[in-house]
């Protein structure tokens, strides 16, 4: 946690691409100004084999202990997109880096292990995100559900958009005797 | 934490969803040992309203009214962060003088939430006349929202691409005069606080949160910073018109010359944001350029231009409790695919565990408050002891917190 190997955007991610090589897809640096001054802000987005994805995070957590501020997640169709949503190089004025790492997982498969051995800090969004997207966290401390009460039924998840969607909770209320 | 493992020694008592000091329910289990607190267990989800699903038949305008709803304090952050997020995708440029109106409402919004803190903290200790000296603070800081954005609390302000409304010239005096009005006050507040004895005894060395601690938990905006950890959204990106203003990193040492990551030093850090964003305010009416204050005053033309972009981006802004940072996806309809909020409260949750672990029942509510998590109302609490259920209001807690401050003032 003590490190604090600051790299600017372009470094970051020539040094996951040297590690990674094609196991990391559309990385992309985007820069936004604002203000008078014009001052800019970088945002990294990249996309990372699942089977590469703890080794990179490991290697980003040595690198410097990043601020984890949430996972978002996305239903594809076939696939099911985690993203990441890190901050690095805080502390200092305007060396700020978003840092978005995404995951695409298979539907038959939606299975991804735990960050909370690097970053304790991502139990509640990994738990939100087993009960949300049914997405398998493999590993994870506490697996209770966080958000959705106890009695809400099994197998539906609320941001899928396929037939384990939550459709029916909605539609045909008699049914689900709700 | 497992579920009622009742040994001889320790007992469980849970707490909320209702809750003493937090006004939006939040539901606690404590494993207590006489009056010590060993484990924490916390459950969330009771208001839970499914808000980003409620956007999937909403266009990008439209969700700027319902992001307004998230939070009621907050009701500034969530729609700008949408703003920004969306922004972002398309590829707008806000006008110039619409950053620092920007910059104006979010800095004003700190005042009232953190003012309105302040009072609530010293209420769980017992000093309710601060409570109101606080709270006519905040009176004057509303009004002031009011006769900039017409409103309140919901403020309809925020466009995407802009701002809804400009400050005019002849505004700027009233605006002198009450930032005068809070430096007043703001002095007296700070003297309250710093040099009461009882407050000291109260919250020095209570629910502490070491750096390391902050950092593994994620922990974001004045609770992170009260332990050192500089983390600000406003300093560490450029958005808005941050990157123009002069003004930087606050933690307690500044005005205490130690970082403890305790209650007070949670109160200090409270204290000091709110100068600094007095201080803020002051500097974007000197420096705001003249101009237009929103890119598109074409509603029609901006949601037809959002409907042909395809993409992804994140919003962050400071809030005054913490990050905010929404996720939006547009995928060239007219509601965008996916909106992911995040408040700071959510951040703000993990830990709670190791700053209540070790600590009273009595000193539950100040350190709970001490994160200012978001609010609502209260009431009572159930604690289970040798099997037996009964109750305790929301008083009966409060009763503790209070009578815990007059005997330490004996």
């Amino acid at each position: 946690m003590t490190n604090e190997n600051r790299l600017n955007p372009e470094e970051l991610v020539k040094y996951f691409k040297d590690k990674f090589k094609t196991k990391i897809k559309n990385a992309q640096i985007k820069k936004r100004a604002a203000g008078k001054k014009k001052n800019e802000t970088a945002t990294i987005w990249m996309k990372v084999d699942k089977g590469a994805f703890k080794e990179l995070i490991k290697h980003l957590c040595d690198l410097q202990f990043p601020h984890l501020a949430v996972i978002s997640g996305n239903d594809l169709g076939k696939t099911i997109e985690l993203i990441y949503h890190f901050s690095i190089n805080f502390g200092k004025r305007m060396e700020e880096i978003n840092l978005n790492i995404s995951v695409e997982l298979p539907k038959s498969k939606p299975e991804i292990e735990t960050i909370c051995d690097w970053i304790p800090g991502a139990l509640i969004t990994e738990r939100e995100k087993m009960e949300m997207l049914g997405v398998k966290i493999i590993g994870i401390p506490d697996n209770r559900r966080c958000f959705l009460p106890d009695d809400f039924p099994k197998g539906v998840y609320p941001w899928r958009r396929d037939e384990t969607g939550p459709d029916k909770l909605y539609k045909n209320l008699h049914e689900v005797k709700k | 934490m497992k579920p009622v493992a009742t040994t001889k020694t320790t007992y469980h008592i849970p707490i909320g969803p209702i809750h003493p000091a937090l006004k939006e329910p939040v539901y606690f289990e404590f494993e207590i040992d006489g009056e010590r607190i060993i484990d924490v267990d916390v459950k969330l989800g009771h208001v839970h309203r499914a808000i980003e699903w409620a956007s999937r038949k909403r266009n990008p305008i439209q969700i700027l009214y319902l992001a307004e709803r998230i939070c009621g304090i907050c009701s500034y952050c969530h729609p700008i962060a949408f703003a920004l997020a969306v922004e972002s995708i398309a590829d707008i440029q806000v006008p110039e003088r619409a950053e620092y109106l920007r910059v104006i409402q979010g800095e004003l919004e700190r005042i009232c939430s953190h003012i309105l803190w302040a009072g609530v903290v010293a209420h769980e200790m017992g000093f309710d006349t601060v409570l109101y000296f606080t709270w006519q603070i905040r009176e004057r800081a509303l009004d002031l929202t009011e006769y900039l954005t017409g409103n309140r609390i919901t403020k309809g302000i925020t466009m995407i691409g802009g701002m809804r409304r400009d400050i005019t010239k002849d505004m700027i005096p009233r605006i002198h005069k009450d930032l005068q009005y809070f430096k007043e006050y703001y002095k007296k507040l700070e003297k309250i606080f710093l040099n009461d004895k009882t407050i000291k005894m109260r919250s020095q060395g209570v629910g502490i949160l070491t750096k390391e601690d902050a950092l593994k938990f994620c922990a974001v905006g004045p609770t992170t910073r009260a332990s050192g950890v500089k983390k600000d959204v406003r300093l560490g990106t450029s958005y808005f018109a941050y990157g123009d203003l002069d003004f930087d990193y606050i933690t307690p040492d500044v005005l205490t010359g130690t970082i403890n990551g305790d209650v007070f030093d949670r109160i200090v850090q409270r204290l000091l944001e709110i100068n600094q964003s007095i201080l803020l305010i002051e500097q974007c009416i000197d420096k705001m350029p003249s101009g237009e204050i929103v890119a598109e005053p074409n509603l029609s033309k901006l949601l037809a231009q959002l409907k042909k972009v395809n993409g992804e981006g994140i919003g962050r802004h400071e809030a005054p409790r913490g990050e905010v940072i929404h996720y939006v996806k547009l995928d060239g309809n007219e509601s965008p695919y996916t909106w992911k909020v995040r408040a700071p409260t959510y951040n703000n949750i993990l830990p709670w565990i190791p700053m209540l672990k070790g600590n009273q029942i009595a000193d539950i509510p100040i350190v709970a408050a001490s994160t200012d998590p978001c609010m609502s109302c209260t009431n009572r609490v159930a604690v289970v002891k040798d099997g037996n259920m009964y109750e305790m209001t929301k008083e009966e807690l409060h009763c503790l917190s209070v009578e815990k401050t007059r005997r330490l003032m004996k």
